[in-house]
């Protein structure tokens, strides 16, 4: 749903400014996104002068250090700090990507970091990815065969079979390529999104499964899968290097395989 | 994407919605189809009107006498009013989020562009056929 004037509290104000810590000769100033719903306030862009002699080198490092030593306040998700859990995905230097994987020396010199774009903001540089959540449940993302499994529980896949899920099956879940697709942000409630396409490519293309065409009649609709007009934001965004704008045209192909 | 907190259907209830359509294929396509037929149909009509160019009434009426001219003219006018039909389409169900309003304005479109669609083909009949 197309917005043209933003909603009154995503207007962002000017916020507190942290100085650099005494002593400090080389800083970096990082803007970064506050939201606290418990306020009737507007988001801010707090800055801080972050002392870049004792700072690790990832984008990540940073927020972490800012959070440990200058504002205990500041609220965001990470968890593996080697780009495979996919939490500390937001949206630095007008791309989303992982913090984790971002070298602060690749940013420009004031560092700003948001959340993910056109999502609810929990607190922060937290987002509500709920809804992108149940998209993917509601993709039945698991094997399904009607064929019970041998007696060795093994269900065996060529190597040539196996590789079609390369590309695919790296995926970590960390949604910068749905909340960079101008689609999804404006039918979100409906299209499913880069991520969760490329997961429902993941099944259909698995030699094992046996819903392939249970999975392809889920996505035959308008909005599940034809928004996706090859806008390729999710390609350029994926810190993964993967390329979930040719597994949905592969989708495609694959409805039209079908009819004849 | 905005959340509707004042629902309290489930994430995954929402997410399903109505369910798949189970259309949208065809409608891809033909859009599709119609560019593909639209790149040599529009080369044509660039290449005749230079042609024509300079030329008077007279001989545009003459042109359009030829059978070969006046069926290529309306492959063209049928395709390309198909195609921008479709390609509204897109763009109306991307950009207008209320139902109403989404349904109404692809009605309109749709009247429009076959109307028109189809008085440019008895306009080029009318004149084919030298009434």
């Amino acid at each position: 749903m197309v917005e043209f004037t933003l909603p009154k509290n995503s207007k962002v104000k000017k916020g507190t400014k942290h100085p650099k810590p005494e002593g400090a000769t080389n800083t970096r100033t990082f803007s970064v996104y506050r939201y606290d719903p418990d306020t009737e306030s507007n988001p801010q862009l707090d800055s801080y002068e972050v002392d870049m002699d004792s700072c690790g080198p990832m984008v990540l490092d940073a927020l972490l250090k800012i959070k440990d030593e200058m504002d205990s306040t500041l609220t965001l998700r990470r968890s593996c700090r080697e780009g495979i859990c996919g939490s500390c995905a937001m949206n630095i230097d007008g791309r989303n990507t992982l913090a984790c994987l971002k070298p602060i020396e690749e940013c420009k010199s004031d560092v700003k970091v948001y959340p993910l774009p056109h999502l609810p903001v929990v607190k922060d540089l937290v987002p509500d990815v709920n809804h992108i959540y149940a998209q993917l449940t509601s993709i039945e993302p698991w094997i399904k065969a009607d064929t019970p499994p041998p007696p060795n529980g093994e269900r065996k896949q060529s190597p040539e079979e196996r590789a079609k899920l390369d590309g695919l099956w790296e995926c970590i879940l960390c949604f910068c390529c749905t909340t960079s697709c101008p689609s999804y942000w404006w039918n979100g409630d409906r299209y499913l999104g880069p991520a969760v396409l490329l997961q429902a490519a993941r099944w259909i293309n698995d030699s094992r499964d046996e819903a392939t065409g249970e999975r392809l009649d889920e996505l035959e609709d308008p909005f599940r899968l034809y928004r996706c007009h090859t806008i390729m934001n999710c390609t350029n965004a994926c810190p993964k290097g993967l390329n979930p704008a040719k597994a949905i045209a592969d989708i495609k192909s694959k409805m039209m395989e079908r009819l004849g | 994407m905005t959340s509707n907190s004042s629902s309290l259907r489930s994430p995954l209830g929402r997410a399903r919605g109505l369910g798949s359509a189970k259309e949208g294929t065809h409608h891809w396509w033909v859009q599709r189809l119609t560019a593909i037929a639209l790149i040599p149909l529009t080369m044509w009509l660039v290449a005749s009107i230079v042609a024509l160019s300079g030329s008077g009434y007279d001989a545009f009426i003459l042109w359009f006498g030829q059978p070969i001219n006046a069926t290529v003219m309306i492959l063209f006018l049928g395709v390309a009013f198909h195609h921008a039909q479709l390609g509204m389409q897109v763009v109306i169900e991307d950009y207008v989020s209320h139902h109403g309003w989404r349904v109404t304005l692809n009605i309109l479109v749709k009247f429009a562009c076959y109307g028109l669609a189809t008085l440019s083909i008895v306009s080029i009949l009318t004149i084919a056929f030298g009434a």
